[in-house]
């Protein structure tokens, strides 16, 4: 059963109604149900996304191992569908490569969030502007 | 814990279950965690196209597990007109997915 999708309807609403026609798949699993054209357009990589690419080959070489492809596909996946469906590319990296480094011991969410504090609070002083969304865990 | 595993991923013994040109269907079960197998494959009747070799179990090596034994992976061709239900291709269209032996069964 196909469920009844109408293109007006708002991008998360139209995108929950065809995930609730498709019971026990997980939150990435969406080939085949129809979420529209795909954007194929490139944009250059901001030095954070470059970054983040860096990070996650570094910490899965053969000196460090904290974490494979494995586990950053299990962490993305692990996103709710609302989030999942919002966050670019690197976002989802992004928080993944975070959430491993606490599953994995290297650090603690409380020193996470007190560098991320610390971090916002240099750049209030400066006067620059810093985002205060907060990625979920 | 830090993983201490091998991260290397070299291909062993080819011996599987399945060989090129065997009839399969891919397994229709529920699936706890991560798993490589989509959804629009489940169930659906394909034919075997490759070996690759044993691999990891990447449902295992997700949770920081060694992953092992090993699982054969095959590569496993579908017709396009096996996986939609209102395909309006060319009817000799396939798809190919790397697909783990423990989602296989046989075709009798």
């Amino acid at each position: 059963m196909e469920p009844r999708v109408n293109q007006q309807m708002s991008e998360p609403e139209r995108k929950n109604m065809l995930r609730q026609g498709a019971k026990g798949r997980a939150v990435h699993d969406i080939g085949g149900l129809e979420f529209g054209p795909i954007d194929r357009s490139e944009h250059d990589l901001a030095l954070w996304e470059k970054r983040t690419d860096a990070m996650l080959i570094l910490l899965r070489d053969n000196k460090r191992r904290v974490l494979s492809v494995d586990a950053h596909r299990r962490m993305i996946e692990s996103y709710g569908e609302q989030e999942y469906d919002r966050t670019t590319y690197y976002e989802k990296w992004l928080r993944s490569v975070r959430n491993l480094l606490v599953e994995q011991d290297v650090l603690t969410r409380e020193e996470i969030e007190a560098k991320m504090a610390e971090v916002r609070a240099k750049h209030a002083k400066a006067g620059r502007k810093a985002a205060k969304e907060t990625v979920p865990w | 814990m830090v993983s201490k595993r091998p991260h290397t991923r070299k291909p062993a013994a080819l011996s599987g279950a399945f060989a090129p040109g065997d009839p399969v269907r891919v397994a229709k079960r529920p699936v706890l965690g991560h798993c490589r197998t989509p959804w629009y494959l489940r169930g659906k009747p394909g034919v075997v196209a490759a070996v690759y070799g044993r691999f990891r179990n990447p449902e295992q090596l997700a949770y920081h597990k060694p992953g092992l034994p090993a699982l054969v992976l095959y590569k496993v061709r579908f017709a396009q007109g096996d996986l939609w239900g209102r395909y309006a291709g060319p009817a000799g269209d396939h798809l190919e997915a790397d697909i783990y032996e423990h989602w296989l069964e046989p075709i009798t």
